[in-house]
């Protein structure tokens, strides 16, 4: 009991960097400073790009690492954002494009999302494990296969095309810098709010139902009206990362929302780990590097084999993938013979 | 405690905190219990005692909604609350602990009875952490206090001892201002002193919170209770005193094999 006294004061007493932490602040210094160092190329193309896909398996991550819930239609949620971005907003192809500025556009857009995902939620939530992954790969399909066979909505195959970025305050945000420091800044409050979050009521409440849903309701909790909120959040999340996606590729079609993206942010999700939203991110960066290289590497035929094959080996290495690594290694690092006692 | 009282209480023309009329859960052709009535006054202190497979703990899951009965209505304080969600009896003021532990094996102790006492209040779905001086913390140390736990508050649930899970069960079953309590086996694998620190907390129990107590251990059962209902095969087929059901030579023959005691 005193030694738990005695620590409560010292972090009451210690600095706002202490509570942060040195990983955090190193890790944000070198994301600020990276654009001084990386190419036009390495700054949009891996990091702005490895960001967006950060964001959408860190909204799996929510569902996934803190709510058990494996669900493979994120990228529906944010494919149907970028949608909304192109419909209601504006492309080139004369289809729609109603031209409502960015900021009624974006809010809606993130909502929608949400709403959607919430609705994905209300229908998987009755179900557990390989089922709940199993009924969100369906809904993932099937809007698939709908936005390529529907016109009127989606515009068929060829999807839309022509979509800009908005340019206000004075930049244009699909500039390789300013939209780096967008994609940023939204990963950014997105991972802290996850973080924070996690230890709130509700994260709280969240995990104990993913580790024991009868006791939960035994404790007053409502476990379904939980989880669709859970999808709801995570829904907000992919949502702002299909807006920035439609941006950074200037079109979307069903090609965006197909199955082998479904995988793609379940593999990202799993390679970087669970079991904390860095994870989602350090996945991003590791598979968007493969995706990008493995074709010099092995040639365009064999990448996915490449990458198929990476994905085993963390699965068998560290089924909690990168981060679990880390984990496993971080109690080594500590008791290096020199270093100073902590005792 | 009085005969007559407890009569009266039966008579019931006062407000009841569980009344079940002719409660009865099936599993396909298996009767796990049936036509099982009670009336039990609010802050009233009832044992259920009966062999293994008697229906006991199938009992307390119709009433909390873990299983839905199949037949028969359950009132609690008036209202009927046969076919609600069981997070909905929460909320009124019903709890349970479970015969094997159901809790947050990930989660530290304070934060698990924080989750019990928020549970029933609107604040639930906040999305702001808790402060050290929040009021909801506050009262979930109260309650770590009440059983015995509060030097492990940050110790992870699942690094507490058999016996300290138990009494973090009970402590769950207490947050949030709870009316009307089912214990279902609080002492299984206890040690004596264990045990005997179990009968306090249930004895400390403020005088209006009313208890079902499971309980194989008579000792505990019949030191903790005003009344005794004796189940066998899925029936109530004795009901009295702690005084009465020891004597009772049937109830001997049944539950404590006791031929051989006469």
């Amino acid at each position: 009991m005193s030694l738990v006294t005695v620590t409560r004061t010292q972090a009451g007493t210690s600095g706002i960097l202490d509570r942060i932490g040195i990983g955090h602040i190193a890790l944000a210094a070198a994301l600020l400073v990276y654009p001084a160092v990386a190419s036009e190329f390495f700054l949009v193309q891996i990091g702005a790009y490895s960001l967006i896909w950060g964001l959408i398996a860190l909204s799996l991550m929510l569902l996934g690492g803190y709510g058990g819930m494996v669900s493979l239609s994120q990228i529906t949620c944010a494919g149907i954002a970028a949608y909304i971005v192109a419909i209601f907003g504006t492309n080139s192809m004369n289809i729609h494009g109603f031209g409502w500025p960015w900021w009624v556009l974006v809010p809606f857009a993130v909502l929608i999302s949400g709403l959607v995902s919430a609705a994905i939620g209300a229908i998987s939530v009755r179900t557990e494990g390989i089922y709940t992954i199993m009924i969100t790969l369906a809904i993932a399909t099937a809007f698939f296969y709908f936005a390529q066979q529907n016109y009127v909505l989606f515009n068929g195959h060829s999807g839309y095309a022509g979509i800009p970025t908005p340019q206000f305050w004075g930049v244009h945000w699909r500039d390789p810098l300013p939209f780096y420091y967008l994609c940023l800044g939204v990963s950014v409050v997105a991972y802290v709010a996850v973080l924070y979050a996690a230890k709130s009521t509700f994260g709280l409440a969240l995990q104990a139902i993913r580790d024991n849903p009868r006791r939960m309701r035994a404790i007053g909790y409502d476990v379904t009206a939980h989880k669709v909120l859970a999808y709801f959040y995570a829904g907000l999340i992919a949502g702002l990362a299909g807006v920035l996606l439609v941006w950074f590729n200037g079109r979307v079609s069903p090609g965006t929302v197909d199955v082998s993206q479904a995988i793609d942010v379940l593999v990202i999700a799993v390679i970087g780990g669970l079991l904390h939203p860095i994870g989602p991110f350090i996945g991003a960066v590791f598979v968007v590097l493969i995706q990008t290289f493995a074709i010099d590497i092995v040639g365009a035929e064999r990448y996915n084999t490449l990458i198929g094959l990476v994905f085993l080996t963390i699965v068998f290495v560290s089924p909690d993938g990168i981060l679990g690594l880390w984990q496993r290694l971080k109690p080594h690092l500590a008791q290096a013979p020199l270093r100073p006692s902590r005792r | 405690m009085a005969q007559s009282n407890v009569a009266s209480r039966l008579e019931g023309t006062g407000a009841h905190a569980l009344e079940l009329d002719d409660v009865a859960r099936h599993f396909g052709a298996l009767v796990a219990f049936s036509d099982v009535s009670m009336r039990i006054a609010a802050g009233e202190r009832r044992a259920v005692l009966g062999s293994n497979g008697a229906g006991k703990t199938t009992l307390f899951n119709a009433i909390t909604g873990d299983f839905m009965p199949t037949a028969g209505r359950i009132r609690f304080f008036g209202e009927d609350i046969t076919s609600m969600p069981t997070h909905e009896r929460i909320r009124r003021g019903l709890r349970r602990t479970y015969q094997i532990s159901q809790l947050f094996a990930r989660m530290s102790v304070l934060n698990s009875v924080f989750l019990a006492c928020r549970g029933v209040s609107r604040n639930r779905f906040s999305l702001l952490r808790p402060g050290l001086s929040d009021a909801t913390m506050a009262q979930a140390e109260l309650i770590l206090n009440a059983v015995h736990l509060d030097a492990y508050r940050d110790t992870l649930v699942a690094a507490l001892s058999h016996g300290q899970q138990r009494q973090l069960e009970i402590a769950l079953a207490l947050a949030g201002a709870p009316r009307f309590i089912l214990f279902d086996e609080p002492a299984a694998g206890l040690s004596p002193t264990e045990r005997h620190d179990l009968v306090a907390i249930l004895n400390a129990l403020p005088k209006h919170i009313g208890y079902i107590i499971i309980e194989h251990d008579l000792d505990v059962a019949l030191r903790v209770s005003e009344y005794v209902s004796m189940m066998h095969n899925g029936r109530v087929f004795k009901e009295g005193t702690p005084a009465e059901i020891e004597a009772d030579p049937q109830v001997q023959d049944i539950y404590l094999g006791g031929r051989h005691h006469g």
